[in-house]
């Protein structure tokens, strides 16, 4: 039993991670009908804005020291960060420790921005064009945006590690009863559960609850009828897109001390988000984050000894397995509606 | 002639000109000149070209007729591989089966798949596609290796039984023949022939003027299937399917047929690339695989019939021209400039050859698709009729070739 | 016109074309060579294919970097690096038998399909007569396959897996970096030392033929100290998070995880299990421990801190001390300004060798060149005395133990060398288990 509840746990974090990348990409999909390939790069530049910022943050002056050498037998030379000189010792160090959670309030502006050029400058030129052309356009662009970050960051992944004190992990097993270490979890992935479920709620409340949601609601159901009613659907099309990319990137800052990040690293979330997504149903917002708990979960369920010693190399599939049978068995996968991208 | 319109005949007539001329028409540069390295005329990318050349228009005939979108299409690809390859493993060297065997195993795979996956249409459908062809990566990948010889690709080896061979015992592995060379010589599929005039040198492979022919055998069915009464029912399942199904008729059973058929070529396309070269690696299965397909297709225009071969044309001859591109090459090209602009140039350019091919490639296609919509036979087309304008205005574009793209149809 | 004669690489011999009065000056390729791609000119080109995309692109970039290296040495330029200090005096920084090197580059993209066409446009397009490189064990077996039907010798970069001169060796195919097998016998007494013989290890191995074959030669080694190998997990390749995979370790009665992950995946499965605090953990009243056997400092990179006191294994590392390496520090880190890395070494010491065996034949003649270097015994080049054992075309050498360094100095500075295991210890019979089947077969030389 205690294992169960030690997979479900990460089920659930897993879960987490995907249904922020997987929302994102059901508001494009929903609203503007564009098959967005380039949904990962949206998430990988979010991790990289981390990145980006963790090294602004500990940007360093050099100073030479003889007593000490380096690898040529050279004076080493030691590198200190400009706010640890400014801010002394404690302050500097632990500005950079926090560099990723501040890093959110950098990525937010950034991503808004990312979205909003994507939108204006390439995007809503395809919006009539056939989903074909959408896949080479995005497609297409997640190359270039994968190979600049390679240029600027290397290919190797790149260690951004949660602040300290979320280091280790929380013991629940003791909470209910069980023995020492047989329900562990770390603490940044609880907090990254709750991050994301704060996320998750704030975009259906701001959908639910706002009049601007309720027009783009009304836009994802009947764009003509709503353009016709004389509201500009477009422009808010628009800002919905720089939301969709905040999501993907908040997800992407918050999830790089989990994995550390690389830049191909949206090439391997994209198939992914895009399972996620059909599972979930086209079209259907809170489909895409049932899909992406029930898919983290069952994931976890898979890596399980206890089911591998029967179904070798299970978890290797399961994913995939899994959408075949939801899709055969709902033709419209979770909650999608009918007509979307059915064509 | 072959029962053609007399377009269609001269379409055929210059893709079998240029395929059967390739070996010049791909060495336009002299050998040690700068640019032979933009010379591509060497057997394994000119084998390359047409066998992905295969593929593509096997694809088409499934996406360009019916407008399905298979993300999964590189499964066919690769179990076609590790058909042939087994054959060659235990029957012959001899390439004739392995092929047979590739397109009747990919075939059964394609019935089997498109006949669940063709249940759902659309996005669904892709994504069916797609997880059986992300099922078949990742099991052959680990699970299935003493199949599959998994990371490594299945290949020959020294103890392989080959019944009609026999074992072989001089220590070396055999090489893939169309007739065995205890016959007759030069059938060998990497037999290649040299030719030099001056400074230029021409190769004339065995292996590649196999699958030029069958290309050109592939291109001229795909041509009839086109035309024929079945084609035309299979344009008529993209434009409206629902309206097909309204008049009764069952329009899966059509579908269906153009999944497997264009299964069965993916098949070909892999048993001939295990017959170029007797290995089957499991990333020939991988998604991205399965993409590269879709984009060479759209790229090169899709719907059309000769869009595909250039699509894959374009995308291979970047994979192995301007991967290979490096600092020592550019300063070569670069030498004459003076030496502060030599490194500022060559600095520049080195971002877009070597290692960042991906990007020049990524590039391209947001290019090509933002101002040629209809793909590379687009760009063609358009210089075609620059000139034809001049001499009579009208009857230029080939609306046979290109169906007007389908708006989109999300809502 | 004449019977067309193809030879078994199908040159066409014959002049007779040329001879039948044709004005233009048509030849048919007249020297059909003793061998593949026989050097004609004064210079000699040499096949670096390493990769270049993908997630191994920063380890094909200082490969590159290394071969580049060689190649200015060999050729007389820079100080010459290891020239110096090797064992051998055949090489005199003329080239190679007086032919000027040149190279060409391709891209692997770590996928042996692409490796293979890469290899062969070097071998068809650009007259190679040594393919060289690679960054992982499926990749250099499908290339030196390649190699080898094509009559060109191969040396391989950095693979790791006992399959590349066990079950899948090859007459034409050299490695001159170590294997699993070696990982396991070089860490198992430093285990052993630290942290005693009654130990329980739970194995999360990468699963593919590279993480089974380490997998293997680590359990055998460890078992045979007397630790127990409570349980093996294969991970799949595409694990981005491995959270599911390290959650059970601790409550499974094990007190050492080892690792048998490569790059990203090993990367990410040692940042999970230190998240989840296992390092901070007691279990069977000893603390819980963490093993990678094969460490690369360019990965342990981006583990970051996480390394810090993980024990693993190396095939080299630049803080060594003796002359070779030292002279190859220094020139390295003089032309790039950071130290070199393994896989760094690995490449530039088999492009010297590749060098050094055609001097020593007189030849490029690949089966000339593998006598040369079959059984060739070397130093100067790190880790001390080496052979190239001519059974199976392993080198046999020292190999460095190596744990994450408390307190780096720079960003290079990751690793530090707690042992140089003598390659006595590391030796192993030729018909090893872990390496049987397969055979060398005959030498090709096209």
């Amino acid at each position: 039993m205690d294992i169960i509840l030690l997979q479900l746990l990460n089920g659930l974090d897993k879960g987490s991670a995907y249904a922020l990348i997987a929302l994102g990409l059901t508001l494009i999909f929903g609203t503007l009908g564009v098959v967005n390939f380039a949904h990962g790069a949206i998430f990988m530049i979010g991790a990289f804005t981390a990145v980006t910022f963790s090294k602004i943050l500990s940007f360093s002056f050099v100073t030479l020291d003889p007593t000490q050498k380096n690898f040529l037998g050279e004076p080493l030379e030691v590198k200190t960060a400009y706010i640890v000189h400014w801010f002394g010792e404690s302050t500097g160090n632990g500005l950079i420790d926090w560099a990723v959670p501040l890093a959110i309030l950098f990525s937010i502006p950034v991503m808004l921005f990312v979205g909003y050029a994507m939108e204006r400058g390439l995007i809503k030129h395809f919006y009539h064009r056939p989903h074909a052309d959408q896949i080479l356009v995005t497609f297409g662009l997640a190359i270039v945006l994968q190979e600049i970050i390679k240029y600027f960051f290397g290919a190797n992944p790149i260690q951004t590690p949660a602040p300290d004190m979320f280091r280790g992990s929380f013991d629940f097993g003791v909470l209910i009863g069980y023995a020492e270490n047989a329900i562990i979890y770390p603490y940044w992935r609880l907090v990254y559960f709750v991050f994301a479920g704060l996320v998750i709620g704030g975009v259906f409340a701001f959908l639910r609850y706002t009049t601007f949601g309720m027009v783009v609601r009304a836009g994802m159901a009947d764009r003509e009828t709503v353009g016709l009613l004389g509201i500009n659907i477009d422009k808010r099309f628009t800002i919905m897109f720089g939301i969709a990319a905040a999501v993907a990137g908040v997800a992407g800052v918050m999830y790089t001390p989990i994995n550390s990040p690389n830049y191909h690293m949206g090439m391997d979330f994209l198939v992914l988000s895009f399972v996620v997504v059909v599972v979930g149903g086209m079209g259907s917002l809170p489909g895409a984050v049932l899909a992406g708990f029930l898919l983290g979960i069952l994931e976890s369920f898979a890596s399980m000894n206890q089911v591998k010693v029967y179904f070798p190399g299970i978890d290797q599939i399961i994913i995939y397995l899994v959408a075949i049978i939801i899709l055969l068995a709902r033709p419209r996968g979770l909650m999608g509606r009918a007509g979307v991208m059915e064509e | 002639m072959f029962n053609l319109a007399k377009k269609d005949r001269t379409l055929l007539l210059i893709v079998a000109g240029m395929v059967l001329l390739a070996p010049f028409l791909l060495q336009p540069f002299a050998q040690g000149s700068g640019m032979a390295q933009f010379n591509a005329g060497y057997p394994d990318l000119m084998q390359r070209f047409v066998i992905f050349g295969i593929l593509a228009i096997g694809f088409n005939i499934l996406f360009g007729l019916t407008g399905y979108l298979s993300f999964g299409h590189a499964a066919f690809l690769g179990v076609g591989s590790y058909s042939a390859v087994w054959m060659f493993k235990l029957l012959s060297m001899n390439v004739i089966p392995a092929i047979l065997l590739a397109i009747v195993v990919s075939g059964l795979f394609a019935l089997l798949i498109g006949y669940i996956s063709l249940r759902r249409s659309g996005i669904y459908f892709s994504i069916l596609t797609l997880a059986f062809a992300q099922m078949s990566f990742n099991i052959a990948y680990s699970v299935l290796t003493p199949l599959t010889n998994g990371e490594t690709g299945l290949q020959l080896a020294l103890d392989d039984v080959r019944i009609l061979d026999g074992m072989n015992t001089n220590g070396t592995l055999p090489s893939t023949n169309l007739l065995p060379p205890s016959l007759v010589n030069g059938f060998e599929m990497r037999d290649t022939y040299h030719l030099e005039i001056g400074s230029w040198l021409f190769q004339f492979n065995t292996g590649y003027y196999l699958s030029a022919i069958i290309m050109l055998i592939s291109f001229y069915i795909a041509l009839r299937i086109f035309r024929s009464p079945f084609g035309l029912m299979l344009r008529a399942v993209k434009t409206n399917q629902t309206r097909l199904n309204y008049t009764g008729i069952n329009t899966r059973p059509y579908t269906l047929a153009a999944f497997v058929i264009s299964g069965m070529y993916a098949g070909l396309a892999g048993g001939l690339l295990a017959s170029m070269d007797p290995l089957a690696g499991a990333e020939r299965m991988q998604w991205t695989a399965s993409g590269e397909i879709v984009l060479m297709t759209i790229l090169g225009g899709a719907g059309t019939l000769i869009g595909p071969v250039i699509g894959a044309g374009f995308i291979k001859y970047f994979e192995n021209i301007f991967s290979k591109i490096n600092d020592t090459v550019l300063h070569g090209w670069f030498g004459w400039l003076p030496d502060g602009m030599e490194d500022a140039v060559v600095w520049f350019v080195h971002i877009f050859v070597g290692k960042g091919w991906h990007l020049t490639l990524g590039g391209l296609f947001m290019l090509v698709v933002i101002f040629l919509p209809g793909g590379l036979v687009e760009g063609g087309q358009r210089i075609m009729n620059l000139f034809k304008r001049k001499k009579s205005d009208g009857a230029g574009t080939d609306k046979q070739h290109h169906p007007k793209s389908t708006p989109h149809v999300a809502e | 016109m004449s019977i067309i004669n193809p030879t078994r690489r199908g040159l066409l011999k014959t002049g007779a074309v040329a001879g039948a009065g044709m004005a233009m000056p048509l030849v048919f390729t007249g020297s059909a060579g003793a061998y593949m791609n026989e050097p004609s000119g004064g210079s000699v080109v040499l096949g670096f294919n390493v990769p270049q995309t993908g997630p191994y692109a920063d380890e094909g970039a200082d490969e590159l970097r290394a071969y580049e290296l060689a190649v200015e040495h060999l050729n007389g330029g820079g100080d010459g690096g290891m020239m110096n200090t090797f064992s051998s005096d055949a090489l005199k920084g003329n080239g190679i038998l007086g032919r000027k090197v040149e190279f060409v580059t391709g891209d692997t993209q770590t996928k042996s399909d692409a490796a293979r066409a890469s290899a062969k446009s070097m071998i068809e397009k650009d007259g190679a007569v040594m393919i060289t490189g690679g960054s992982s064990s499926g990749v250099a077996i499908a290339v030196q396959g390649l190699c080898q039907d094509a009559g060109v010798i191969f040396m391989a970069g950095l693979t790791h897996s006992n399959d590349t001169t066990g079950k899948d060796k090859k007459a034409n195919g050299f490695r001159h970096f170590f294997n699993g097998y070696m990982s396991g016998a070089a860490l198992a007494p430093v285990l052993e030392k630290l942290y005693g013989s009654d130990r329980r290890a739970y194995h999360l191995t990468a699963d593919y033929t590279w993480g089974w074959t380490q997998q293997e030669s680590i359990a055998a080694a460890t078992e045979g100290k007397g630790w127990e190998t409570v349980n093996n997990v294969l991970t799949p390749l595409a694990t981005t998070d491995f959270s599911s995979y390290v959650a059970p370790v601790l409550n499974s009665g094990a007190d050492v995880l080892v690792l048998n992950h490569y790059g990203g995946n090993m990367v990410n499965s040692l940042t999970a299990a230190v998240q989840f605090g296992l390092r901070d953990k007691q279990v069977n009243g000893k603390n819980f421990e963490i093993v990678v056997p094969l460490y690369s400092r360019l990965m342990a990179r981006g583990a970051g801190a996480n390394v810090k006191g993980i024990f693993g294994s190396t095939n080299w590392h630049w803080s060594l001390t003796d002359e070779g390496s030292k002279a190859f520090v220094k020139s390295f880190g003089t032309k790039y300004g950071f130290p070199p890395s393994q896989a760094a070494h690995t490449v530039y010491c088999q492009t010297l060798l590749y060098a050094d065996a055609c001097e020593r034949a007189g030849t490029h003649n690949p089966c000339g060149v593998a006598e040369a270097l079959e059984g060739y015994k070397f130093s100067g080049l790190g880790n001390g005395d080496v052979e190239y054992r001519a059974e199976d075309h392993q080198c046999f050498k020292d190999v460095l133990v190596v744990k994450g360094k408390e307190n780096p100095t720079s960003e290079f500075d990751l690793l530090e060398v707690v042992e140089v295991t003598p390659r006595s210890q590391v030796e192993y019979a030729v018909d090893h288990p872990m390496f049987a089947g397969g055979a060398l077969g005959q030498c090709n030389a096209g």
